[in-house]
């Protein structure tokens, strides 16, 4: 039975001869002739090859039957191929033409380097139509992941990237010889170049196209990463803190800060400055504790830093005392707003809190003010430094905080 | 100038328009808006008003735009800039531009229209942001070459005076305030800061060339 079978389906593509590249080895042609006959493959390719070795007439016969007979309508990608080559032969024709007009009005440079140019132009255009359409197929369409390309790659039509170098290679010899460089020592390295040129060009399309290929697709992936990791950042903050805002739209004072605090946030992702090996610079380190103490006392902090530095023990000191200072501020003296405003030279440091709350008078300052005396005052005096604390009454309270060190 | 300032507000955000309209209405008039660069100089050709209240950031080339394509016609109409940006280049690139002030967006409604005033009468606005970023800028008293020209020079450094105001501004004192603390009038300060104004316009400094360049606005050849 499955010879009955074999013998319909081969019966009925046979009336004419058609190429069946998805089952020859280069072009399909012995398959085509084998099925025309109705014999084994194998017999027609022991023919072709001993044409082959018959003075190299096989090679002329398989190439123009190559060229000449289409494809099977029966094999994968016929209708893309046929049109492909009807256009080659066309180009071989008119090009063959050419060349024997020029040959017969005497316009002739020699046999010895035309015929090699020719060979080796047939050889590279059958290696770079193939690359070419994939890049041209890749840039056209959507992005494509590595594994397709490289797949994509693969189903090249390797015997044509063969016969294509074979050719190329032969017309680099050919032209060797012409030149007469084969024997020459002197010339080997005009040798070298040559050779060098044809592998040049025989395989820079192929890389162009794939590093092209791969490095847009690289760049589309990261961009795609970016994108999914900016709607996290903007659904894990700003997202939620909206819906605490409309929760809480009946608070104020509990909306502002939220508002001041997401956007405090979103300001440090958007401009991030990531610390030197986890350490805050001095102003990194007063901007942060404003913020905490902002948010702890619901009281805009407004920081302004001019000139910065490595934070060390007595700076460190200053951004408690900073801190404290700002603190009292926001739980005392009942303004809208505190000033920070720090000055960083290289030989001293200043840094000013202002407030334009309540005021006191600093002669008698009442017990629960102990902090300026003792985490202000004592602790600036410590490190050599010095602070002083300006209050008016009704006007409000300036903290000025002083110390002289050289940087480093 | 004691009537109340005629002035325009240019945002692309309509509801930031809608907001400091209804902020100023009982200070100042508001005798128009604008969305983009173009709309905004048609207006303002057309009401010539006292103070433009510029947003920083806009489609199409920003506060910096308006004022380079007002600046040909000497309409004495004067700008300040409001931006939600508190970065550095931004500021100076829009002083540099023109704007006799800068104030961010957060400003409260009472401040923002004591700030249209003092614009409408020729002062100078300075938030304390702005002062930081002037010392800053004007730092490094060793960082001016000595081959320029002495005027040059002048313009390339503070007077210990100006650098004195300054600080105070930065520190969140009020021009009363300052003229207390340092024993001078209000006018001489209002002075020092205008001429702190006309440096940070006129200097060609490194660093307020750098900031100008960063954001693109101000071509390399000339200030």
């Amino acid at each position: 039975m499955p010879a009955l079978q074999l013998a319909q389906q081969s019966a009925t593509p046979a009336a004419f001869l058609r190429r069946r590249p998805e089952r020859g080895l280069l072009g399909g042609v012995c398959a085509g002739v084998a099925e025309l006959m109705g014999v084994d493959v194998l017999v027609v390719r022991f023919v072709m090859a001993g044409l082959v070795f018959a003075a190299g007439v096989g090679v002329a016969i398989y190439a123009l039957a190559w060229a000449l007979i289409p494809v099977s309508p029966n094999s994968e990608g016929a209708a893309r191929e046929h049109g492909a080559w009807r256009d080659a032969v066309v180009i071989v024709l008119v090009v063959g033409a050419v060349l024997f007009g020029l040959r017969r009005f005497g316009l002739w440079l020699g046999d010895g380097i035309i015929w090699p140019l020719v060979l080796g132009g047939c050889g590279l255009a059958l290696v770079w139509r193939p690359t070419i359409a994939i890049g041209a197929g890749s840039s056209s369409g959507r992005s494509r992941s590595p594994q397709e390309i490289l797949r994509r790659l693969g189903a090249v039509d390797l015997p044509r990237l063969m016969i294509g170098a074979l050719l190329v290679a032969f017309a680099a010899a050919s032209l060797l010889h012409a030149f007469g460089v084969l024997h020459s020592l002197g010339k080997a390295i005009g040798a070298v170049a040559i050779v060098a040129t044809m592998l040049g060009l025989l395989i820079a399309p192929w890389f162009v196209r794939v590093g092209r290929s791969l490095a847009s697709e690289r760049a589309a992936r990261i961009r795609e990463q970016e994108r999914a990791e900016l709607a996290a950042h903007l659904h894990d903050s700003v997202l939620q803190t909206l819906a605490l805002i409309q929760k809480r739209a009946g608070d104020p004072r509990e909306v502002a800060g939220l508002a001041r605090r997401q956007e405090r946030e979103l300001r440090h992702w958007l401009h991030a400055r990531p610390a030197a090996n986890g350490q805050d610079s001095l102003a990194q380190a007063l901007e942060r504790t404003a913020a905490e103490v902002e948010e702890l006392h619901r009281i805009p902090i407004e920081v302004v830093t001019v000139g910065d530095r490595q934070l060390n023990g007595p700076l460190e000191a200053m951004v408690h005392a900073t801190r404290e200072a700002m603190t009292n501020a926001a739980k005392f003296a009942g303004c809208e707003r505190v000033d920070l405003f720090a000055e960083i030279d290289p030989q001293r440091v200043e840094i000013f809190v202002r407030d334009r709350g309540v005021g006191f008078d600093t002669d008698s300052v009442p017990l629960d003010r102990r902090g300026v005396r003792d985490s202000i005052i004592a602790r600036m005096e410590r490190y050599q430094g010095r602070a002083v604390v300006r209050s008016t009454l009704g006007e409000g309270t300036e903290v000025e905080l002083v110390m002289a060190q050289a940087s480093g | 100038m004691s009537a109340r300032p005629r002035v325009v507000i240019v945002d692309d955000h309509h509801l930031f328009r809608a907001g400091v309209r209804a902020e100023l209405g009982g200070d100042v008039d508001v005798v128009g808006d604008a969305a983009g660069v173009q709309q905004a100089v048609a207006i303002i050709r057309r009401e010539a008003p006292d103070v433009v209240l510029l947003d920083v950031h806009m489609p199409d080339g920003g506060g910096v735009e308006v004022i380079r394509q007002l600046a040909a016609d000497h309409t004495p109409v004067r700008f300040l800039a409001l931006s939600v940006s508190d970065a550095a280049e931004d500021v100076i690139a829009v002083i540099r531009a023109g704007a006799r002030g800068y104030v961010t967006k957060s400003i409260s409604g009472t401040e923002l229209a004591d700030a249209v005033r003092r614009v409408a009468d020729g002062d100078a606005v300075f938030s304390p942001r702005l002062a930081g970023f002037v010392l800053d800028a004007f730092a490094d008293e060793h960082s001016t070459i000595g081959r320029k020209p002495a005027e040059q020079e002048e313009l390339d450094q503070l007077t210990p005076r100006e650098r004195e105001v300054l600080r105070h501004i930065a520190r969140g004192y009020m021009y009363k305030e300052i003229a207390l603390s340092l024993g001078i009038s209000v006018k001489t300060v209002e002075a020092h800061v205008s001429a702190v104004l006309r440096k940070l316009q006129l200097s060609s400094r490194h660093e307020l060339s750098r900031w100008a360049v960063q954001r693109r606005l101000v071509s390399l050849d000339g200030p």
